[in-house]
């Protein structure tokens, strides 16, 4: 059986019906993190530790017109103090070709636990900040996203 | 060599908590992307980015794709002592680029 185009194979409708062409439309997508890539990074950075939520929190406009630059803030509740201090913020995505964005070291010199940068987003999704404190423990924010033009995957 | 802006603040108390901006004109290039011919273009981007205080680190960024183009940086430190604040990032050519801000501590 040949197609208008030449091809031979099923028609899209019996494509449809079948099923495959439902299953085709996530081979063809471009390659994109997963849950299970991002939490994979994310048990990268933690390792083990149990990641609570609270003390951080992560800044993100809910409705993104533009995924190329999105600004993003991230604040801990933390003293600076030698004893007792941020060490790391780590910013993870869900949907993007890669799952980590940014990880960011401070230390008592810092004095405020406080980052913002601008970043991109591939898709509506969810972002995750996570906190490393001085002490080991783990702290995490999740902000879910709305992007209308996506960034990262389309030519020029 | 790249563009970028740096924001110290020129003087500042002891002990204060000041905020450092930085802003690097760089693409960015993700490696995802593919140029009219069909053909991808290489990732390049900026992968890490430190700044220290009279030699001493007080932040470090690693940087990955996400990170939008000419990126943007910004985060805290404490004016401890007269001194300058470096700022150096490297891309994935290896190449690093070095800025110099004044600081003076009243």
């Amino acid at each position: 059986m040949q197609d208008a185009s030449g091809r031979s194979g099923p028609n899209r409708r019996e494509l449809i019906v079948s099923g495959a062409g439902r299953a085709s439309l996530f081979v063809t997508r471009p390659a994109c993190a997963t849950d299970e890539t991002m939490r994979a990074a994310i048990r990268d950075f933690v390792g083990e530790a149990q990641v609570r939520s609270g003390r951080i929190k992560l800044d993100l406009p809910p409705l993104v017109e533009n995924g190329n630059a999105v600004p993003l803030a991230i604040t801990v509740e933390s003293p600076m103090t030698a004893e007792y201090h941020v060490k790391a913020i780590a910013v993870f995505n869900q949907k993007n070709p890669q799952p980590n964005v940014a990880i960011f070291h401070l230390g008592p010199r810092s004095g405020r636990a406080a980052v913002s940068t601008r970043i991109r987003l591939a898709d509506s999704q969810t972002v995750t900040a996570i906190a490393q404190m001085s002490d080991g423990s783990f702290w995490s924010d999740s902000v879910d996203v709305v992007v209308t033009l996506a960034a990262c995957v389309e030519g020029l | 060599m790249a563009r970028a802006l740096i924001n110290v603040p020129a003087k500042a108390k002891r002990g204060d908590i000041v905020e450092v901006k930085a802003l690097i004109a760089h693409p960015m290039e993700t490696g995802y992307r593919h140029d009219i011919k069909g053909e991808s273009i290489p990732r390049d981007i900026i992968k890490s980015f430190v700044c220290s205080y009279n030699g001493e680190d007080v932040f470090r960024a690693e940087l990955f794709p996400a990170v939008a183009a000419n990126p943007f940086i910004a985060f805290n430190v404490i004016a401890s002592e007269n001194g300058v604040l470096t700022f150096s990032w490297t891309d994935d050519h290896d190449q690093i680029e070095v800025r110099t801000a004044p600081i003076t501590v009243e």
